[in-house]
């Protein structure tokens, strides 16, 4: 996505100061999926493909209904179903919408090397601006919920952006608009979570005793939060993390790694002005000259 | 429907059965979330498969195809055993007290009057009993021993829980949860609403099955109730305006019927159409059939209909059988009796049963006109496709003309939903390349058409030349124009009561109790007229405020009849004319009107002791527990095996199937038997595709790419068939080769103390468009349809399935 809204930054990644966020009045939104309203239809892929103008290949049946089967640089979201035989004997076929859960704390945004490719909005949409991707699939590794996919063309990331183009603008993201069954709500994230309260009242009241909201903690709470009818084991769900938390490697990697690096880099800067100190800059001599002129005689090179 | 799509909301339980709502009507579904959010709704799917419907339902039932009168039978057993009935409603508005005659009789499996060498019955003994007046007889008390509740009772008997679950494979327990919930709604302030669709249409007793559920709601006093009805989800945004223009071979506009040869005169065509009430003092609204007959020949001829020529009546065709429906008439293509064939917006080899009798009957015929948006099946029924359309076309004599047509987003028009609404549309954009509206092309070869008769003369010159077409652009007249032509005009001045002028001579109808058979007024189609008048195009309104919020929304488009949005509402009163739901009303009486948020399907100022029926076109004004001589099986339901069925009919071994079926020579020697194809088959869509239009889009394609079918864990099992693994499908009629989904929605079902496997056979691929080339369903279908309707038996067949390796280019790709 185009840098549209730099003045909501709160996060920018591999930028070692918190960027100013100018405009500070903004709420924090969520979108909600309601599973237990979700019929499957895949309205929401549609719109998203729609909207942002994406399509993958027309693919092949691979024994499930998740066409196409995985997601991709062109599909940023994907209905995942599940077949579930229950403790009763009874079936569940569990249908989940899948992608990127704008997670409070992002995991790709604090894995990515390249400045300001990975931004997290006040409202707490995260956002890939791909103009300053390079490419290295950092972000993959740094995602619990395995989102992002990089473009072999382009050789840059992509994944949902929860329409922060129409959010921006006041509007619903694209899928929340398309679902007919309202199974997909947008709104602040305090409404998200209240109705979601009702909505696991009345999964309850039906038999549900473990409906429940999925909000995870590992990752700071999520912005794209599931009512689910089995919230005790989310990964029923086509392998929802039950408890989702940023790779160790990324805490490595900027929790070890990265000051041990920065430290190597300023050891050697350091090493160098000692050197300058005590012994001088360095000079050419005249056998290096020499040795240089051989050298080139040798190659062939014309004078 | 007759009720609302929005109307659901307010249902209590909510029927899935017969169709596959949420997969098939998505947008609709919403508002079976909203009854479940808002109004505590339970959902019962009973299905073969566990659908998506499924997937969001409170309770599931498996079913085995083509059983589903046997289901509902034995929940009108159940309901009638434990007096779980809305006993007031029953008594007042159905036909329950009303005497049966003596002759009527029901024995192994036939109705009286069955001629077996005809294949179709005498109903003379299908009525009441009636007295001198012609009135037929009626015992309130239910004590007379063949008053219909009596009969019916005695008729659903051997529908016990046992047999039911013996006959459909439904677990027992299963069976009885949804016989509760569907009981619960006999209460008066409790609703169920049915969604079905083709799921139940698609049979060789399509029509019965929609009887035998319209029996349970009346029993239940879910008729003519906000949420509750019997409710067709149509499955094309404009099927409802197709039944209604009448564009079947036997129907004209409005429901009205074609006259058969034996109607050789007006007066007798008449006769068998004005129903005369059979109770005293009832409406029996066909009675007004004479206007509504002569207005449309005067819309059709103008000035050339006149009194003395019976209103051009010798110029409409007579059937010389029971009709030229598209089984019949690819029948006919087959045996060279059709040889020209003008295919507009359909696409039959991709839709209709038996592929190759399709694409013999094509082959067949001198010319094929094909009038579509895209590039259909049946237009390219010559050309080789491989083993999904094998053809020589150096040995197909016939001329093919493609005819690119707009399609919805590219005219203004009207459509008609599910809900009867018709809804006026407007174009979004031009059609592309060459394409012209449908109006345009028709207009074109009627214009040739009418010169040619003039020039050349003919056998039957006067019907083209005597044409009413007095339209601005002849060439190709203005929707809005055709649609006022369909309301209906006034060619005197109309008067009230009290000789005030209503209408002025030239002016536009307000409503059909405005026709007159006397020559001096028009409608095109009576039960539209209101829906273009002087106020404008009714249809164009777009005001969605809904008084009470219950899904009446009064001003938003135009529903036929009268704008009503349910129908049969004065039964949600009871006979004194208040609302049995006082939190959910409809109409109520107030004294010296019927008042309330909809419009009264009853004379608005008939007083409730006038003892008038609620519902006003039957002849005795009632609802029909027992249907009289209207259904050609018989009065009440019975269950008949599908034509192609794993087991015997247990009921009754010597009449397995609809024997009141039309079935071709032909197409019974390509019926298959459970010895060589042991599995039942079952035809669906998925909600990633429209029919067969949508595998032409990128965009659907993409999100259903590929052909398959659904078979169940245990038979992929037993077949060494592996999941995504290829399959060999086959019936008697053809060969599918495809991929198989091997799900744990499919189970094996205990039928007659045997297992059944159910395979699943969605629809959407062919050889054209953008998805990957497919078979078809209809390859494996066969041709055999509905006695009462001709719709053709999709949901139920017989196959086989073998494992089979991947096709030869699959073998390369994958190499």
């Amino acid at each position: 996505m185009p840098d549209l809204q730099s003045q909501d930054y709160i996060r920018r990644s591999a930028s070692t100061l918190t960027p100013p966020s100018i405009r500070n009045h903004e709420q924090e939104v969520a979108k909600l999926i309601d599973v237990s309203r979700c019929i499957g239809c895949k309205a929401c892929q549609s719109a998203c493909m729609e909207w942002n103008d994406l399509r993958s290949e027309v693919g092949r049946f691979q024994g499930s209904y998740d066409n196409p089967m995985d997601l991709d640089p062109s599909t940023w979201t994907l209905m995942r179903f599940t077949e579930w035989e229950n403790e009763q004997g009874n079936l569940e076929w569990l249908i989940r919408k899948d992608g990127c859960m704008h997670c409070e704390d992002p995991g790709c945004l604090k894995a990515c090397p390249a400045p300001g490719a990975i931004v997290q909005y006040a409202n707490g949409i995260v956002d890939f601006i791909s103009a300053n991707c390079i490419g290295c699939g950092y972000c993959i590794k740094g995602c619990p919920f395995d989102i992002p996919r990089i473009n072999p063309v382009d050789r840059k990331s992509y994944k949902c952006t929860l329409c922060s183009d129409r959010v921006t603008a006041g509007l619903e993201p694209a899928c929340v608009k398309a679902c007919p069954t309202g199974a997909i709500m947008f709104g602040t994230k305090t409404d998200m979570t209240r109705w979601a309260g009702e909505r696991i009242a009345d999964l309850n009241s039906r038999g549900f005793q473990n409906a429940g909201l999925y909000d995870p903690p590992g990752v700071g709470g999520t912005h794209v939060m599931y009512v689910l009818h089995h919230a005790d084991r989310p990964s029923l769900y086509a392998g929802l993390p039950d408890a989702p938390r940023i790779s160790p490697l990324v805490g490595a990697w900027k929790g070890l790694f990265k000051p041990l690096a920065l430290a190597g880099i300023a050891a050697a800067a350091l090493a160098g002005f000692f050197h300058w100190v005590v012994v001088g800059r360095n000079e050419v001599q005249p056998e290096d000259d020499a040795e240089a002129q051989r050298l080139m005689r040798d190659s062939g090179e014309p004078k | 429907m007759t009720n609302t799509w929005q109307d659901i909301k307010n249902a209590n339980v909510v029927l899935c059965m017969g169709g596959n709502a949420a997969e098939a009507h998505p947008c609709g579904f919403k508002w079976v979330i909203e009854a479940k959010i808002e109004n505590r709704a339970k959902v019962i799917v009973v299905d073969p498969r566990f659908t998506r419907t499924a997937s969001v339902a409170d309770v599931y039932a498996p079913i085995r195809p083509g059983t589903d009168i046997a289901f509902l039978s034995g929940v009108i057993r159940l309901l009638l055993e434990k007096g779980a009935i809305q006993r007031e409603y029953v008594r007042a508005y159905t036909n329950a007290g009303l005497i049966v005659r003596e002759d009527f009789g029901f024995e192994e499996g036939l109705f009286t009057g069955y001629d077996e060498q005809g294949g179709s019955y005498d109903k003379s003994s299908w009525h009441y009993e009636v007295d001198d007046q012609g009135y037929a007889k009626v015992d309130d008390t239910w004590q007379h021993p063949r008053c219909v509740i009596n009969l019916l009772r005695q008729h659903v008997d051997r529908y016990t829980p046992e047999m039911v679950s013996r006959i459909c494979g439904t677990p027992q327990d299963k069976y009885l949860e949804v016989c509760e919930l569907i009981a619960s709604t006999a209460a008066p302030d409790k609703a169920l609403t049915n969604l079905f669709a083709l799921g139940w249409a698609q049979h060789s007793v399509g029509s019965q099955n929609i009887r035998t559920m319209a029996i349970v709601q009346l029993l239940l006093g879910n008729i003519g109730v906000a949420g509750g009805g019997m409710n067709a989800l149509r499955g094309h945004s404009n099927i409802q305006g197709l039944t209604d223009v009448g564009l079947m071979s036997n129907l004209m506009p409005g429901y009205m019927t074609l006259p058969n040869d034996a109607e050789t005169n007006f007066e007798q065509y008449m006769q068998t159409r004005q129903y005369k009430p059979l109770r005293p003092g009832q409406t029996s609204y066909w009675q007004n059939y004479r206007s509504f007959f002569v207005s449309f020949q005067k819309a059709i001829y103008g000035d050339a209909a006149r009194a003395d020529n019976d209103w051009a009546y010798d110029w409409l065709p007579k059937l010389d059988n029971d009709g030229y429906d598209i089984l019949r008439a690819f029948e006919m293509m087959a045996k060279g009796e059709i040889n020209g064939y003008i295919c507009q917006g359909f696409n039959p080899l991709q839709s209709f049963p038996d592929r190759g009798k399709i694409r013999r009957a094509l082959g067949n015929l001198k010319f094929l006109v094909v009038m579509d948006p895209l590039d259909t099946e049946t237009s390219r029924f010559w050309q080789d496709f491989g083993p999904q359309n094998p053809s020589d076309p150096a040995k197909i004599q016939t001329e093919v003309f493609q005819l690119p047509t707009t399609c919805f987003a590219e005219e203004n028009g009207s459509l008609i939903n599910s809900a009867r609404w018709m809804q006026w549309h407007w174009k979004a954009t031009d059609g592309p390349g060459e394409a012209r509206s449908d109006i345009w092309i028709m207009t074109g070869i009627f214009h040739r058409m009418r010169e040619m008769y003039r020039k050349e003369g003919g056998a039957f010159p006067d019907p083209i030349l005597n044409l009413s077409w007095n339209y601005t652009d002849p060439i190709s007249p203005d929707p809005e124009e055709l649609a006022k032509d369909m309301n209906g005009y006034t060619f005197t001045d109309l008067n009230d009561a009290s000789g005030a002028v209503v209408l002025r001579a030239g002016q536009l109808l307000d409503n059909f109790g405005q026709l007159r058979d006397d020559g001096t007024t028009s409608s095109g189609c009576w039960i539209f007229t209101g829906c273009y008048t002087e106020k404008g195009n009714q249809m164009a309104r777009r005001d969605a405020s809904d008084p009470r919020e219950q899904g009446i929304a009064p001003n938003w488009g135009w529903a036929w009849p009268a704008n009503r949005r349910i129908m049969y509402n004065r039964a949600s009163a009871d006979p004194a004319g208040n609302p049995w739901n006082p939190a959910k009303p409809l109409i109520r009486w107030n004294g010296s009107h019927w008042v309330g948020i909809d419009v009264p399907d009853y004379g608005p100022t008939t007083k409730p002791s006038d003892g008038v029926g609620p519902f006003i076109m039957n002849t005795e004004g009632l609802g029909r527990l027992f249907a009289l001589d209207q259904m050609v099986e018989g009065p009440f339901p019975e269950h008949y095996e599908p034509f192609e069925s794993p087991v015997p009919n247990v009921l009754h071994p010597k009449v397995e199937s609809n024997p009141v079926a039309r079935v071709f020579a032909d197409d019974r020697a390509a019926f298959g038997t459970a010895s060589d194809f042991p599995y039942v088959a079952t035809t669906y869509r998925l909600t990633e595709h429209f029919h067969v239009w949508t595998k032409h889009g990128r965009m659907n394609s993409i999100l259903q790419p590929e052909e398959f079918v659904e078979i169940g864990e245990t038979l992929a099992k037993e077949k060494g068939i592996e999941q995504g693994g290829w399959v060999r499908l086959t019936s008697k009629r053809g060969v599918v080769v495809c991929k198989a989904y091997v799900t744990k929605r499919i189970r094996p079902l205990t039928v007659n103390g045997g297992s059944t496997h159910v395979i699943g056979v969605p629809i959407h691929w062919g050889f054209t468009g953008q998805a990957r080339k497919g078979y078809g369903a209809n390859t494996l279908t066969p041709s055999v349809g509905d006695a009462n309707s001709q719709t053709p038996e999709f949901k139920a067949f017989l196959v086989n399935i073998e494992k089979t390796r991947p096709p030869e280019p699959e073998n390369a790709a994958n190499a």
